[in-house]
């Protein structure tokens, strides 16, 4: 068994026993590392101050480069990668990274406390190519920072600058490619890691995995931990075996066949979201509201459906274009409409042992037509009141067939059967359309809580499909 | 512009720690490198809103892995009760608990992580009593932490009862979380012969120091605090980083060795005090113009469980309640509501944005009755210039350039043109509407507590030229040591490059003020420039003796000294040669503001020594069906005297604008039926982030000097720019009434304005959009 995670920090290469396989990144560049750069604001993932860049080979060897939160993700996760924080940018403080000396030069910090984390998502963009971003591409990459003293300008234009600085010099994309692939070659066997009474395994196999769950039936699935980390780091829950899914190369893959678009297990949001929008560019908005960019770039969206979470953005949609889930369990397979996967408030038609191996989304129908509308008190990064979701295909007019979904409305992502009920076989006009309105009232009882009455999630689904209602028919402009 | 004749001030000079911000160098407290057997502390927190502990059980607590002790009450050799004011609020729970998530016992353990962990093994058994939840029922029942203040002049009933127009009308203003983005801190390390040293975040090192002293039982010389740089405070961490820094000091005290105590996010916002929210009542006569007749308002202020600074945020309140209009016949009552919630404390504006926001909504409630646009009722009630201009706490406006600011903001944001334009867009679209506001701010300057506005700096310059300057105030991330520095380096006619800004401590300059109430620059500012002027007194007589010209002709610039026109030494080597003759190179500075005084019995005075102008112009675009919005462009134009560093003043213009405007929109406090803050960590609390920041954000300097003599003819910049944001809130409200399109109808719009909201409001005055009637109606 090997114990020891090995992954490049700053390009230097560490091996390491982790203090738990739930120790986080953070906790261990902060309290093992000595690098104080990186900093703690919420340890919940959401301001962005601990950003750190994360380097991992995808499925061609190529390198990409990710920012990610370093507060709930594992140290384990790390192992066969390579990060950066921000004291790797600039070796001796004073040479500044051109993102450094564009923050510097435009007053970009106040109090500096969550620069380091801004500088580290700018460093991603640049790593990646995008040394002179837009406008849009800037707020998508900084959507998961928050600064509460500039009010954002002075980053943005540092970042709409930085492209004018003089290239610095630094490991190249092949030097960073060879450690990836040598760190890869020298792992001969998975990790496997005990550690305070808490067991840990990365399997790099499907077949690996499934065995261990069956053996584990009570082990916690890892994949991006972005809602594991919060267990650990806000409600102190201790796990005593985890299994994570993402050394699976198997379950890392999107695959367009005649009929739909698979999409496994181990898929980030980002790219998971990036296939699916291809198929459907409705889900554009709702792709770039999905949390922020760390959360996509660490998070899984089979993790997303998986987790069963009644306010999940990305099931409404997948429930309303008809998407399967498949599940597995040792070597039996089986498929379920995604929608019979929730039972409950978070329970599931899963048995002890059995697994989201991939969803299934069917390829698209060009008569059909999609929205997805997302509402939150803040438009980036923040949790839906209700998030919806519509695939309606008309024929001469008439509802021919329509699937209407929405989270936040009940326990579960869940369908509007008796609004679609009141649709179908009708003519797509105001009286089917407010007649759906009403039974949307029959369809859900949603709750109050900080973040929605029940009264405004109600009112809301209604007008949302009224919106999608006006916005199908071309009949008024819609959106702030 | 004018030229500058200055070097250094007047000069975009960068932060002075960028460079250590952008490469992760600069060192907060959580960063100080940890001495050897450092214990790490978490607070036990109450569960209940207001309740009697029967029993507290701290076995498990004690017993659990790393912990090396726990600490209550009785365990606190000094003074158990603290506060800024009045000594209300117990170090940890006496006998029974008055909000969710005051500290009952604090543990110090191995690993930040072990104490965690170790907090919440406690086994407490509470009986509960009635809480206070809600502003309104609180003020019903006349309880309140402070007693009620008013001023009022004229016969309000009778010049009420003439009108021509009256109405009556009220709104609720939610609080605000300072989401300082370093949470709460301290690291104490006791020393020899009872001495302990703590690295704090806060705005007030002095206050600190003297609650750790008093919780000690020792005298304040046993204490030293320092603070290099917060990572924000906003006033998050002018009164209430005591509970950080005094546990820190009790824990290290009881165990001899040294403690960290870093409050992790939901701790922090369950324990600590927001922005006060409230509620106004108003009565308001007025005549065809808009002209204000009389004003009656009852202003309820939402202050927690204690004093803390309430009392001093409700008379800012009430001071400007004015904002830029004159009263001629008004009463202005203020109550200081007492509540089981988190003690609500400061937070930039300290009171003003919430007056400025009640005689505003006033404002716009007449102009809507009237049929008038706003801006012009709002220029009807401006204060006059050589008349109509003493405000109602008795203080003669003198510096009043608000007509020429806003009439230059109404050109260059295009109001009228704007306004047309959004009268087309309304009435050519359904769903989405837009709104058009221009909101004027006048602010005060200066502690209304008249001792704080003092402070005190100590100035070294070392044989090599090199120059060292401590002062009172404290780096938060507003660009105070930038300034500070550039006042001495302007001071010495040296290059900024040489002077460097030591961390605040308690022993070297004492007694401060708190860094607050946007005086920072104005107060330490004149105290470095008063050392360094003493300094260079002494230098220039050292001069003009020794090299025999006259001291007018001895001249500090571009680091050299001109002795005469023949003499001309480098900075260092002077310095070099007044050392060698003895000459001491070292100084203390001081500062009092002039002219101020006020007496808080009858709030009549002169307060402020001089007002900040601003104005704001926003443009919103709503969704009548969701609430959804969208500022869509905002000008502002800002009064900051003569800038020291326009830069650093541009970044605190831009950061209140947008920090306000999450005050009035996203950022909602949520607390459940219990009394339970439901809103405390970043996932359910949602301050801007980077979209919410318009493409189209104008900030202009309005060219101005300071009538008073401030340090170079600035102005702060500080709290001003933050109510510039209720242009946003009154534009998302033009948009909800032009929605409604009922002429003289009033949306009854609360803040914050979220998505909920505003539809709610769009349907109080608004049929639904030509939906028939829903089979579920609410609303």
């Amino acid at each position: 068994m090997r114990q020891t995670v090995s992954f490049y920090l700053n390009g230097v290469l560490q091996h390491v026993v982790p203090a738990s396989p739930t120790q986080t990144v953070l906790q261990y560049l902060r309290e093992q590392a000595g690098l104080v750069g990186t900093k703690e604001g919420c340890a919940e993932g959401d301001c962005g101050a601990c950003t750190v860049t994360e380097a991992a080979l995808d499925a061609h060897d190529n390198v990409s480069f990710r920012a990610i939160n370093a507060c709930i993700r594992f140290l384990p996760t790390l192992d066969g990668r390579a990060i950066w924080t921000v004291e790797g940018l600039s070796a001796d403080g004073q040479a500044l990274h051109p993102v450094q000396q564009a923050m510097v030069d435009h007053h970009g910090s106040q109090c500096g406390f969550c620069t380091p984390g801004f500088v580290m998502s700018l460093y991603t963009m640049y790593c990646n190519g995008k040394v002179r971003p837009v406008r849009e591409e800037v707020l998508d990459h900084l959507s998961g920072n928050l600064c509460r003293c500039t009010g954002y300008r002075p980053i943005i234009d540092a970042a709409l600058d930085m492209g004018n600085y003089p290239a610095p010099e630094g490991a190249t994309m092949a030097q960073v490619q060879g450690w990836l692939k040598a760190l890869r070659d020298a792992a001969t066997e998975p990790l496997a890691i005990t550690e305070s009474a808490q067991r840990y395994w990365a399997p790099c196999s499907a077949d690996q995995l499934a065995d261990l769950f069956l053996a584990h039936p009570d082990a916690t699935l890892l994949a991006g931990g972005t809602d594991v980390g919060l267990m650990v780091t806000k409600q102190l829950k201790v796990f005593p075996k985890v299994i994570y899914l993402g050394n699976v190369a198997e379950l890392d893959v999107i695959r367009r066949d005649e009929t739909s678009l698979y999409i496994g297990a181990a898929v980030l949001l980002n790219e998971g979201y990036e296939a699916l929008v291809r198929e459907y560019p409705e889900a554009h908005e709702l792709w770039k509201r999905f949390a922020s960019m760390p959360i996509r770039n660490s998070g899984t969206l089979v993790g997303n459906v998986a987790n069963g979470s009644p306010i999940g953005d990305s099931a409404p949609l997948l429930i309303a274009l008809q998407t399967r889930v498949v599940l597995r369990k040792g070597n039996a397979r089986r498929e379920l409409p995604l929608e019979d996967l929730y039972l409950d408030y978070r329970k599931q038609d899963r048995e002890p042992g059995e697994f989201v191996e991939a969803i299934k989304v069917p390829l698209r129908d060009p008569a059909l037509k999609v929205a997805t509308y997302k509402l939150s008190k803040r438009f980036d990064q923040d949790i839906s009141a209700v998030c919806s979701a519509y695939a309606l295909r008309l024929e001469n007019g008439q509802v021919a067939s329509v699937r209407i979904a929405h989270g936040g409305m009940a326990a579960t992502s869940k369908r509007a059967t008796e609004a679609e009920a009141a649709l179908v076989g009708k003519s797509f006009d105001e009286s089917a359309v407010t007649a759906a309105m009403a039974a949307l009232a029959a369809d859900y009882q949603p709750l109050s809580d900080m973040r929605a009455t029940s009264e405004y999630r109600l009112q809301t689904a209604q007008n949302l499909l009224y919106r999608f209602y006006l916005e199908t028919t071309g009949a008024a402009a819609t959106r702030v | 512009m004018t030229q500058n004749k200055y070097q250094t001030v007047g000069t975009s000079v960068k932060h002075e720690s960028a460079h250590l911000h952008v490469t992760g160098r600069a060192q907060y407290t959580d960063d100080i490198p940890e001495v050897q057997g450092t214990l790490h502390a978490a607070f036990g927190l109450s569960e209940r809103a207001h309740a009697r502990i029967v029993s507290m059980d701290l076995t498990a607590v004690r017993a659990a892995p790393g912990v090396v002790a726990v600490i209550t009450l009785d365990d606190v050799p000094g003074e158990k009760y603290v506060g800024p004011v009045i000594a209300d609020e117990p170090v940890f729970a006496d006998g029974k608990v008055d909000y969710v998530g005051q500290p009952l016992f604090a543990v110090a353990a191995t690993s930040h992580d072990l104490a965690r962990r170790a907090a919440r093994l406690a086994k407490v058994e509470y009986e509960n009593l009635e809480p206070l939840l809600d502003i309104k029922s609180a003020a019903d029942k006349q309880a309140y932490v402070l007693p009620p203040a008013r001023i009022s002049k004229g016969n309000v009933p009778e010049t009420l009862a003439q009108g021509p127009h009256r109405h009556q009308g009220s709104f609720y203003c939610g609080g605000q979380e300072q989401f300082y983005l370093e949470g709460q801190v301290a690291y104490a390390l006791p020393g020899e012969n009872a001495e302990m040293q703590v690295f704090c975040s806060t705005q007030h090192p002095s206050e600190m120091q003297f609650i750790i002293a008093h919780a000690l039982h020792q005298p304040a010389h046993t204490v030293k605090v320092q603070c290099r740089r917060m990572g924000g405070g906003f006033g998050g961490k002018e009164s209430q980083s005591w509970p950080f820094a005094a546990v820190a000091a009790l824990l290290a005290h009881h165990t001899g060795r040294p403690v960290k105590l870093r409050a992790d996010r939901d701790d922090d916002f369950m324990m600590t005090g927001k922005r006060h929210d409230f509620r106004v009542e108003y009565d308001v006569a007025y005549d065809d113009d808009g002209l204000i007749k009389a004003i009656k308002f009852e202003q309820q202020l939402r202050c927690g469980y204690s004093a803390d600074l309430s009392g001093a945020v409700a008379d800012r309140q009430v001071f400007h309640t004015d904002n830029t209009y004159f009263l001629e016949t008004f009463d202005i009552l203020s109550l200081r509501v007492k509540t089981n919630t988190q003690s609500n404390t400061a937070f930039r504006g300290f009171g003003g944005p919430q007056g400025i926001m009640a005689i505003e909504y006033v404002i716009e409630d007449i102009a809507r009755r009237l049929g008038k646009d706003p801006l012009d009722v709002r220029r009807r009630n401006f204060y006059g210039k050589t008349e109509r201009n003493v405000t109602p706490y008795q203080m003669t406006v003198e510096d009043n350039v608000i007509h020429e600011l806003v009439d230059q903001l109404e050109q260059t944001a295009e109001y009228r043109r704007r306004r047309e334009d959004i009268t087309r867009f309304n009435a050519q679209n359904q769903v989405l509407k837009k709104g058009l506001a221009l909101v004027p701010v006048k602010f005060g300057i200066s502690f209304t507590a008249t001792h704080l506005n003092q402070a005190g700096a100590l100035l070294h310059i070392y044989t090599d030229g090199s120059v060292l300057i401590n002062h009172g105030g404290t780096e938060m991330g507003q660009g105070l040591n930038t300034k500070v520095a550039q006042v001495v380096a302007e001071e010495l006619g040296i290059g900024i490059e040489h002077v460097r800004v030591s961390a605040t401590d308690t022993s070297k300059v004492s007694n401060t003020s708190a860094t607050a109430a946007s005086s920072g620059t104005d107060l330490n500012g004149k105290a470095a420039q008063d050392a360094a002027r003493k300094i260079k007194a002494v230098l220039v007589a050292y001069a003009a003796d020794h090299y025999g010209c006259d001291t007018a002709d001895v001249v500090f610039r571009s680091n050299q000294v001109h002795c005469g026109e023949r003499v001309i030494l480098p900075f260092a080597k002077f310095v070099q040669e007044a050392y060698n003759a003895r000459v001491p190179l070292w100084s203390s500075g001081f500062y009092r503001t002039p002219k101020i005084h006020y007496d808080f019995k009858t709030l009549t005075g002169r307060p402020f020594y001089y007002f900040v102008y601003g104005a704001a112009c926003a443009e919103v675009i709503i969704d009548t069906l969701t609430g959804e919005n969208r500022l869509v462009r905002a000008d502002v134009l800002y009064d900051a005297g003569r800038p020291i560093n326009p830069a650093v003043d541009i970044g605190q213009i831009e950061g209140g604008f947008i920090q306000g405007m999450g005050w009035l929109t996203t950022e909602e406090l949520w607390w459940n039926k219990d009394g339970r803050l439901m809103t405390h960590a970043p996932s359910t609390y949602k301050i801007p982030s980077i979209s919410d920041c318009p493409e189209a954000l104008n900030v202009a300097f309005f060219s101005n000097g300071n009538v008073e003599n401030s340090v170079y003819q600035s102005k702060a910049v500080g709290e001003p720019p933050l109510p510039l944001a209720l242009s946003v809130f009154f534009a998302i409200r033009d948009a909800v009434h032009a929605a409604g399109n009922q002429p003289g109808t009033l949306a009854p719009l609360d803040a914050p304005a979220t998505a909920e909201q505003i539809l709610r409001a769009v349907h109080a005055v608004a049929p639904r959009l030509k939906l028939p009637e829903l089979a579920t109606e609410h609303g």
